[in-house]
């Protein structure tokens, strides 16, 4: 008896899962099938290709406008992405350990900024960036991009330093380390998995921003991958441009699947435990 | 024990100097004035390490929101950089009386109050799925994460062909056609794209809340008779709730904020622009900064209503509100 109900609960269960798991994966199947398409079969409608070909990628990585943007969406991510982590990581260090006047202020301006309506900031930032000459840079778009994940940076990371044990910094102050070197030397290393999660959810922000990307750029200089594909559209290089923008997708979607496969619970447990405090 | 043996002379001398006048006591209202040696470095490194990160995030939303509302107030158009002069509250009149805007933003509400209404529901299911799922709990978590982490044009993409009669196998579902160029069928699709997105995130953020509830109450509740429904709504929900309320704000206002779906999927064609879109036209397209900015002053304020909103109603349990639990 007892082992029918596991039995039924289980399959009632796996019902459940494999609908999420179709929920999730078919947009992403489709947009791969179509990559996958020869010209004469893109429009069959057929989920599976009938005919597979590697054309569409040969297309994108020959010209320029895609690798131009592919090095740009990659630089930019990893240096927005960098920075983010380090000023966030010495912000909720002192968050979740110091006190010191102005820590609520702080804690409030980041949600705020969170909830921040990023369209209001195109137009100031649109006319700020070409006054100082870094529109359509890399560090035009760096800039509101570290802004804006730092808020992500600081929850996820001042939910991690409070798991850390801190007798250990208080065991080596007590040799007698200063409490810049017991950060150093003590909690930054037991801090690094969160670092690395943090850094991983950051990074996909940036690597995500469409709006940003497409106000602020007006050349291949700085134009990232998600704005780039806006633009193959009609574009006259590509006879049809389907194929080439759905490879393009399917090269800046392989880094998010690798992220999620081999990471997947460190970027719940980010999220989640980021929640939970609010 | 070094630690306190110095002090005592310090602290003497900090009492006299802070007798004559109270001033430290009205700065702020701190209530141990004479702070030790340790106190005051604790507190300047504090100072020190937040100050990057604070100066960063001012600069770059304070400021310019500030220069948003100065360039707000002027017509300002690139194309006729000339006639750029100072005109009070004229582009708030332009705007306000234009029934682009009240569409744009009409339709904005809609999206926003739509998704998450559904998404709530949804995203629910899926975290009462993660959370307890007895098989295959990594698989699904990961599956979730994929619309979470992936490029939203992407996405926008994929439903865009799958809903274009030719490269779809969703457009043949209808009979007539091309949905994408139709208003209420190319609403419905943005909305579909949204909620694909976003539930995953909705879904993590109530998990968290799932994870608190104790094991030991839904065990009672079983014992006593409690159906799953009662148990759902008597012991998980309010449980819940703080967790519900943040993801429900959270959702909202990036709900209100759509932009690359719409941007993707119509352009903004056959009124479906959201408020986003409308700003960003004017602006990149159209290079009127003065009209641009009025409209992002414009969101910005109907987005700080509704935080307020939340914030209000929920009181406490709105986050950033009480920051008592740390340490």
């Amino acid at each position: 008896m007892a082992v029918e109900t596991t039995t039924r609960a289980k399959l009632r269960w796996g019902l459940l899962d494999v609908l999420v798991v179709v929920f999730a994966l078919v947009p992403v199947l489709w947009i791969a099938s179509l990559s996958f398409k020869t010209p004469a079969t893109l429009t069959d409608g057929n989920f599976i290709p009938r005919e597979w070909t590697l054309d569409n990628y040969r297309t994108i990585f020959d010209t320029d406008q895609f690798v131009r943007a592919l090095v740009n969406s990659i630089g930019i991510a990893l240096i927005a992405t960098l920075i983010a982590v380090v000023l966030g990581a010495m912000a909720a260090y002192a968050i979740s350990r110091l006190d010191f006047p102005g820590k609520k202020l702080l804690v409030g301006v980041s949600l705020l900024i969170a909830m921040f309506p990023q369209v209001s900031l195109v137009s100031p930032l649109f006319e700020i960036e070409r006054q100082l000459k870094i529109f359509d840079t890399w560090l035009g778009l760096i800039l509101p991009y570290i802004t804006f994940a730092l808020p992500l940076a600081i929850y996820t990371l001042s939910a991690f330093f409070k798991q850390i044990p801190w007798d250990l910094e208080k065991a080596a102050k007590m040799d007698g380390a200063t409490q810049g070197q017991a950060f150093r030397r003590v909690i930054a290393p037991l801090a690094a998995p969160g670092l690395f999660t943090t850094a991983i959810l950051v990074f996909i922000f940036c690597w995500n921003d469409f709006l940003f990307a497409i106000s602020l750029t007006s050349t291949e200089r700085s134009r990232t991958v998600p704005a780039a594909l806006s633009f193959f559209t009609g574009a006259s290089q590509f006879e049809d441009p389907t194929g080439a923008i759905c490879a393009a997708a399917v090269v800046i979607t392989v880094p998010i699947i690798l992220f999620v496969l081999f990471f997947q619970r460190r970027i719940v447990s980010g999220l989640t435990s980021g929640a939970v405090k609010g | 024990m070094s630690i306190n043996a110095t002090p005592t002379g310090a602290d003497v001398a900090a009492e006299e100097t802070r007798r004559p006048a109270a001033v430290p006591k009205q700065r702020g209202g701190r209530r141990k004035p004479p702070l030790s040696e340790n106190k005051k470095a604790e507190r300047r490194l504090g100072l020190l390490l937040c100050a990057p990160a604070a100066l960063v995030m001012i600069a770059v939303t304070a400021y310019p929101i500030i220069y948003s509302v100065w360039l707000s107030l002027q017509r300002f158009d690139l194309r006729f950089p000339d006639q750029r002069e100072f005109i009070g509250l004229e582009n708030y009149v332009t705007v306000l009386t234009n029934e682009f805007w009240w569409t744009a933003f009409g339709v904005t509400m809609l999206i926003t109050v739509v998704t998450v209404a559904v998404e709530l529901v949804l995203g629910m299911g899926l975290a009462i799925i993660m959370h307890r799922t007895l098989i295959g709990r990594g698989l699904v978590r990961t599956s979730a994460l994929i619309p979470y982490g992936i490029v939203t044009v992407v996405a926008a993409f994929s439903w865009r062909y799958a809903w274009t009669p030719g490269t779809g196998y969703l457009a043949d579902l209808f009979s007539d056609g091309a949905p994408l160029t139709e208003r209420a069928s190319s609403l419905a699709i943005i909305m579909l794209a949204e909620i694909w997105k976003t539930t995953p995130f909705m879904a993590l953020l109530l998990m968290a809340g799932l994870a608190l509830v104790p094991e030991d109450l839904l065990k009672a509740a079983s014992t006593d008779g409690a159906t799953a429904w009662q148990k759902f709504t008597k012991v998980m929900l309010p449980v819940m709730k703080p967790a519900i309320l943040v993801a429900l704000l959270f959702r909202t206002l990036d709900a209100f904020r759509v932009f690359d779906n719409i941007f993707v999927l119509t352009a903004g064609g056959n009124e479906t622009s959201s408020v986003s879109m409308l700003a960003y036209n004017n602006l990149i397209r159209g290079l009127n900064l003065g009209i641009g900015s009025t409209m992002s002053v414009l969101i910005f304020i109907t987005v700080a209503i509704i935080a307020f909103v939340f914030v209000k109603l929920f009181g406490t349990a709105a986050p950033g509100s009480d920051d008592g639990e740390r340490r």
